[in-house]
């Protein structure tokens, strides 16, 4: 307690800031919600205005996934691995309802909601969802990214016997946004 | 109120399709318009070419190909195709009925390049072999699928996920 | 997630030096519309082979309908071409009152068509825009997704969605549009005009847009071998448009031109769009002049009948003066539907098209009649047979095959995607262009993964 806590929360506002209006997309777009994304992120709506829609094809340089559109499960395995190569830290949206639960695709090709394979942030259901919800749904994860404690000062102050194994490293706070640990 | 009398079926193509294909007409009939022939499944290659060869009919395109499930019904599986003419401007259907746990129809691949993926999607969801395709792969599910979705058997909940839970 | 690996073998018969690279574009890559892979072997920059693999979009809408009674199929049609749903819409409704042996009322027929061709114009946008983009023409981007918000906003206003409407019904549409509708589609038109002008002068005569399209050429031999339609075949000479060799609806009656290529290339399939907007804003003025004013129902006995005269008939009784004088008020988001005009865009056949929300709320008939057609067990049942209609979809020809075996639900409904030929076709299109030709080639397909994989 003491003058660490309060330098660490100031530090963590400051990084917080910082990383919520710098967010690069990764835009996985595959299907109907693929047209409103356009929508929301061209001239109309613009969600650039928010410092979060800058898309890079790319997933190595990129910090937010977006999921836009059903996912089946002949490409869920490719969903995973473009998640798997993002750089830490990395949230995820969930655009539109097939993502979220797999919308009124009950069947045998569709994935029953994209968190049954990778963790998701934020869940912006509508079959698409209005580009005022998209942007509605980028700040709610700014939001997020604000309060979370990024921990910056605390690993620097780690001791050689407190560094983690690879196993545990997913669970030590500020490394994992998500929350995966709760998984 | 508004309901019309449809047109009585006049048969505008199906006595020059009778006369050039003989006995290979199994049956034939006109509904709403939509002029039907059925052939036998081992005559469909000849029949196509004579159809796209005539100079009348001049059936240049192969518009659909597609496979119906009318289980419990026997002969159990159709091939449906959708022939269509540029030119002169009429459309046919012709069918084919085939049965058995292992169907197979012969393939028009080598008359229309075009009947490639019709035919691997019809294998993919039905089941139905076509005989000749050199390249019979699955289209649009995955390898290591189990099962022939579109048939009336598949239920349509029951899923073969790749990663994931089974849910 | 682009791969590559090099295969050391010497390619058969060639030159021993030569190193063959297999790369797999797709399916997560920005110019794949994400749900296509397409494998390609290339020597050096020059596409030797190609394998394009598809069904990651696979939504089984084929069947899921088979599960659905006939009126719950039209959501899943929105879905199939998203850029322009309304055309699909209308080609489902008509498959079904073809079988049905029905025919919608004529507003009904003119509404569709000029709502299709707003959708042909959304999705001619999309395309181009896209293409344009891939080949790094951001502005034309910006530019056209703009007017494309115009129209949508028009479409939203008549339809209540943006995007997924569900606008058609068996035997007519949701309802008829409010007062302040027209204006804004004249506005709508007269903005996208000038965005598509703007989209001429900056692309049509450009050097870089002229070299990089004027690649992968096809003829007209080629397109009928894979059964190719739709603004790739007309691109090769060939003037074939289901609206004016199988005029359906009320087309004939409507003055439009095709626009014909003459090689065939990449740069021909952009200009054939583009004139297809210009015709399709055509088509669209010429609906708004011609509209016929609604109440052109006409009776069992062929008297034409004012809308609000309509009541209940036969199997559900005279309830002439017994019917109460509706003093409940229809929601704001289902105007155009009151049952003071939703006659004049609804077949007044009370087996078929669901009776108007007021008599549903306020009525008991409404109530039943609206029962009766929506529960399963219930709804409406084609009699036993199979009908194919076919209309001029954004890419081509798209088919609608229905099979009826005299249930509430279809027993099949097969599309025929108008994007599926020209995807097949592809791999014999690049082989032989450079890697760099092969975006701008796939952007002409305009591949639309719902309709695509279904």
């Amino acid at each position: 307690m003491g003058i660490l806590d309060t330098l660490e929360s100031q530090v963590d506002a400051v990084v917080g800031w910082g990383r919520k209006y710098s967010l690069f997309v990764y835009p996985f777009v595959t299907a109907c919600c693929g047209m409103e994304y356009m929508a929301a992120s061209c001239a109309h709506y613009d969600t650039d205005r928010f410092g979060a829609a800058y898309p890079r094809f790319s997933p190595r340089q990129t910090d937010l996934l977006l999921v836009v559109g059903t996912i089946s499960h002949k490409l869920a395995p490719v969903l995973k691995r473009v998640y798997e190569q993002m750089a830490e830290p990395k949230w995820v949206i969930a655009f539109g309802v097939c993502t979220c639960t797999g919308g009124f695709y009950d069947n045998y090709a569709t994935v029953q909601g994209i968190d049954t394979i990778i963790p998701v942030d934020v869940y912006i259901p509508g079959c698409p969802p209005r580009p005022e919800m998209v942007i509605d749904g980028i700040m709610k994860l700014q939001d997020k990214i604000q309060r979370e404690k990024a921990g910056l000062l605390r690993r620097r102050t780690m001791s050689v016997a407190e560094i983690p194994s690879p196993d545990t490293l997913s669970t030590i706070g500020g490394l994992t946004p998500h929350g995966q640990s709760k998984r | 109120m508004a309901k019309t009398p449809v047109p009585p079926s006049e048969e505008r193509l199906l006595p020059r399709v009778r006369a050039l294909l003989g006995g290979r007409v199994l049956d034939s009939h006109c509904h709403r318009g939509d002029e039907t022939i059925i052939v036998p499944a081992e005559s469909i290659q000849d029949v196509m070419r004579a159809l796209h060869d005539d100079e009348e009919l001049d059936f240049e395109i192969l518009m659909d190909l597609c496979g119906v499930d009318h289980m419990p019904r026997r002969p159990r599986f159709e091939v449906v195709y959708h022939l269509c003419s540029y030119r002169k401007r009429h459309r046919l259907r012709v069918k084919v009925q085939v049965d058995g746990p292992e169907p197979v129809v012969p393939t028009l691949r080598d008359l229309w390049p075009g009947a490639d993926w019709f035919e691997r999607e019809v294998w993919d969801m039905y089941g139905i072999r076509f005989e000749g395709h050199p390249d019979l792969r699955r289209l649009l599910m995955y390898d290591g699928f189990e099962g022939h979705p579109l048939r009336k058997d598949y239920p349509v909940t029951r899923r073969q996920p790749l990663i994931g839970p089974r849910n | 997630m682009p791969l590559v690996e090099l295969d050391k073998k010497p390619a058969e018969g060639g030159d021993p030096e030569e190193r063959r690279m297999m790369l797999h574009m797709g399916p997560s890559h920005p110019a794949m519309h994400g749900t296509i892979q397409i494998n390609v072997e290339l020597d050096g920059e020059v596409i030797r082979r190609a394998d394009v693999e598809i069904g990651y979009l696979h939504r089984c809408f084929e069947k899921m309908s088979e599960t659905v009674v006939w009126n719950n199929v039209f959501p899943y049609t929105d879905r199939l071409n998203y850029v322009s749903p309304l055309i699909n819409n209308a080609g489902y409704a008509m498959a079904v009152e073809k079988l049905l042996g029905i025919k919608t009322t004529e507003r009904c027929e003119w509404i569709r068509t000029m709502m299709s061709e707003v959708s042909r114009v959304t999705d001619h946008l999309t395309c181009v825009a896209a293409s344009a983009m891939e080949c790094g023409a951001f502005t034309v981007f910006l530019y056209l997704i703009e007017a494309r918000e115009y129209l949508w906003e028009t479409i939203e206003q008549l339809t209540g969605a943006r995007l997924t409407i569900s606008y058609c019904r068996v035997g007519g549409v949701k309802g008829d549009w409010s007062k302040d509708f027209e204006p804004g589609l004249r506005d709508a038109i007269a903005r996208t005009r000038e965005k598509i002008h703007l989209t001429d002068k900056l692309l049509t005569r450009n050097r870089i847009w002229v070299d990089r399209m004027e690649t992968a050429p096809t003829d007209a031999a080629f397109c009928r071998r894979w059964g190719i339609t739709g603004p790739w075949l007309r691109s090769s000479g060939v003037d074939y448009d289901v609206r004016k060799d199988f005029p359906y609806s009320i087309y004939d009656q409507l003055d439009f031109d095709v626009p014909v290529g003459t090689r065939g290339d990449n740069y021909d399939r952009y200009l054939v769009r583009m004139e297809e907007m210009r015709q399709s804003l055509r088509l669209i003025e010429q609906c708004l002049e011609k509209m016929p004013e609604g109440e052109l129902n006409v009776d069992h006995e062929g008297r034409v009948m004012r809308a609000s005269d309509m009541k209940d008939h036969g199997a559900r009784g005279e309830t002439e003066g017994l019917v109460m004088d509706y003093s409940v008020a229809a929601d704001p988001t289902l105007q155009g539907t009151g049952s003071d005009v939703v006659w004049s865009v609804r077949v007044g056949d009370r087996d078929v098209t669901l009776p108007p929300k007021e008599e549903v709320y306020g009525s008991i008939e409404g109530l039943i009649n609206h029962f009766k057609l929506v529960m399963s067990g219930h709804g409406i049942r084609p009699p036993e047979g199979e009908a194919y209609q076919a209309v001029e979809g954004a890419n081509g020809e798209l088919g609608f095959y229905v099979i009826s075996k005299g249930e509430d639900k279809p027993w099949r409904v097969r599309v025929r995607p108008p994007c599926f030929p020209t995807m097949s076709a592809l791999h014999a299109v690049v082989e032989g262009i450079m890697i760099a030709d092969l975006v701008p080639t796939f952007g002409a397909v305009n591949m639309i993964g719902g309709e695509l994989d279904r």
